[in-house]
């Protein structure tokens, strides 16, 4: 049911584990679906993402979702990060099947987290970011088609 | 894949050469219909009776009783729908569980749509419906009363002669879904008092597209598959013979070697539960310890997610299963670990394993390593986890 390019993510994940002090950590999605991912940023002075590493509670899908979430943010701005939306996580992984679709929303929220978390830490406004939503099931249900 | 191992007997299991070999002659050999006239069609009618016998024999029920479906969920469907159709002057009360197999629990809601109250039944924290609860749900208008035999997800064994004495008691039919327990365990209708009884092909090592419903004499529910006379007018269609033949076939060497298997199972059984539980911290056995299928393991491994598992054990050539909400393609987990009073989290990471015969001590002992690496593996990327390490040291 899954791409060659989520198995391999799955079984291989980029960047899993913990950054000690990071600059932004955000957790989102809930134990009640069945998703929790976690995102740790670590952010240099010029505002370029220098690290990203990633713990999930989750399906396959869950799991290479973070993982290809934390390959795109690694070396980008945090401007090139607010990009990295649930659809490109999908493209980048050779699509998702309909169900698992959910799984890259919370690979996107969980690097706005993240960065929403970098901002409050530092006191300043990232344009084009909002408050990430804590919980996945508190957005609106993901369109049920293959992408 | 080089290896094998598949335990997921309570999905489908294989069909037994002899079984198969009984079914073949029907498809290119004895080929007639049943229904048919002429003596050509003699082997077919005869061998559709003998395994009528075979399988009223496994329940000690008469032949007459017995009426060949196209599976458990057709027999699940005809038996509430049916029912609930013939006896609705008398009322259009419901009585079931909550942890019922969904042909049971979607027909029930369908009949919830369409003018019948339907009462859910709790268990316990094992999956043991409540018989007090199930007695004082009990009204005038109730008409029937349908718990499973055996639970399909945890293996807990309904009883079955307790629920079977309440029905009589109360004037009301028990209907039970026997899909998992027929022919794995003994049942007897007299004894338990049983009135309808669904039950399966390939659940015990016969062929898919066939079942079995016990209709007891005397109760009045008509045809749900409508057309020819076949099957004493309640069952309409040609007869499906070599499945027919195979479903008899299995029931009887399953009977023949339930005690045999079971002791064997048990024992492997019993040795996988041990281990994971010694094993796997943080690891919970589902269902009753004894009141349970002698092939079911059921574990919930906390801090992980049932489908990551599954592909994992898959590529170490091992066949599970996982009642987590990915793999039933809903955000819920399954509805039997919610109603043993599971929260979400824990039992989002199920894993159901079912033996058989074939397995052996060296498969379960080869599933337990693997599973111990996998666990520790998701484990160590689990946020749960780590919140968990970080609040208790």
């Amino acid at each position: 049911m899954y791409s060659e390019k989520v198995m391999d993510h799955f079984n291989n994940p980029r960047n899993v584990g913990e950054i000690e002090n990071p600059s932004g950590v955000g957790t989102v999605g809930n134990a009640k679906c069945g998703d929790i991912m976690r995102m740790y940023l670590d952010i240099d002075d010029n505002g370029i993402i220098q690290e990203a590493k990633f713990k999930t509670f989750g399906c396959g899908a869950a799991v290479a979702t973070s993982s290809m979430a934390t390959e795109l943010v690694k070396g980008k701005t945090i401007q090139e990060a607010l990009q990295v939306t649930n659809k490109a996580v999908m493209e980048a992984l050779d699509g998702l099947p309909p169900v698992k679709v959910h799984c890259s929303l919370l690979a996107e929220e969980a690097i706005h987290a993240a960065l929403w978390d970098y901002a409050e830490k530092h006191n300043i406004k990232i344009e084009g970011l909002e408050r990430p939503v804590n919980d996945i099931s508190e957005k609106e249900e993901a369109p049920e088609e293959e992408y | 894949m080089s290896k094998l191992i598949y335990l997921d007997n309570a999905a489908t299991t294989q069909v037994y050469p002899e079984v198969l070999d009984a079914m073949l002659p029907y498809f290119t050999e004895h080929y007639g219909n049943p229904a048919a006239i002429y003596s050509f069609a003699g082997e077919s009618e005869r061998a559709v009776a003998k395994a009528r016998k075979q399988i009223a024999d496994v329940i000690g029920a008469k032949t007459e009783e017995i009426y060949f479906t196209g599976g458990g969920s057709e027999s699940d469907n005809w038996a509430l729908k049916a029912t609930a159709e013939a006896y609705s002057s008398k009322g259009k009360h419901i009585i079931t569980s909550a942890i019922e197999h969904h042909a049971i629990l979607h027909t029930a809601q369908w009949l919830e749509l369409h003018g019948f109250e339907v009462t859910y039944v709790g268990v316990d924290e094992n999956g043991k419906i409540k018989l007090d609860e199930l007695e004082a749900a009990i009204r005038p208008d109730t008409i029937l009363i349908s718990v499973m035999a055996a639970n399909n997800e945890i293996g807990t064994i309904e009883p079955l002669k307790e629920i079977g004495a309440i029905a009589k008691k109360h004037g009301v039919l028990f209907h039970t879904d026997a899909v998992q327990a027929f022919a794995h365990v003994p049942i007897n209708v007299d004894e338990m008092n049983i009135d309808m009884l669904s039950a399966s092909g390939h659940k015990i090592n016969g062929p898919k597209g066939i079942g079995v419903m016990y209709i007891r004499k005397g109760v009045k529910i008509r045809s749900f598959i409508h057309g020819g006379a076949q099957e004493r007018q309640r069952r309409a269609g040609t007869h499906n013979v070599p499945g027919i033949v195979g479903i008899g076939k299995a029931a009887e060497l399953a009977v023949a070697n339930m005690e045999k298997n079971t002791e064997y199972e048990v024992k492997l059984r019993d040795h996988l539960i041990e281990r994971v539980l010694a094993e796997i911290p943080y690891t919970r056995l589902n269902g009753d310890r004894t009141d349970r299928l002698p092939n079911n393991a059921n574990f919930c491994f906390r801090f992980i997610e049932g489908e990551s598992m599954l592909i994992l054990l898959d590529q170490a050539g091992i066949c599970g299963s996982s009642g987590s909400a990915c793999t039933s393609g809903s955000l819920d987990p399954s509805h039997v670990l919610l109603a043993i009073g599971l929260p979400h989290e824990i039992a989002h990471g199920s894993l159901r394993l079912t033996l058989s015969e074939k397995t052996t001590m060296e498969d379960i002992d080869y599933t337990v390593d693997k599973l111990k690496a996998i666990i520790e593996r998701l484990r160590s990327m689990s946020p749960l986890y780590e919140d968990f390490v970080r609040k208790n040291g």
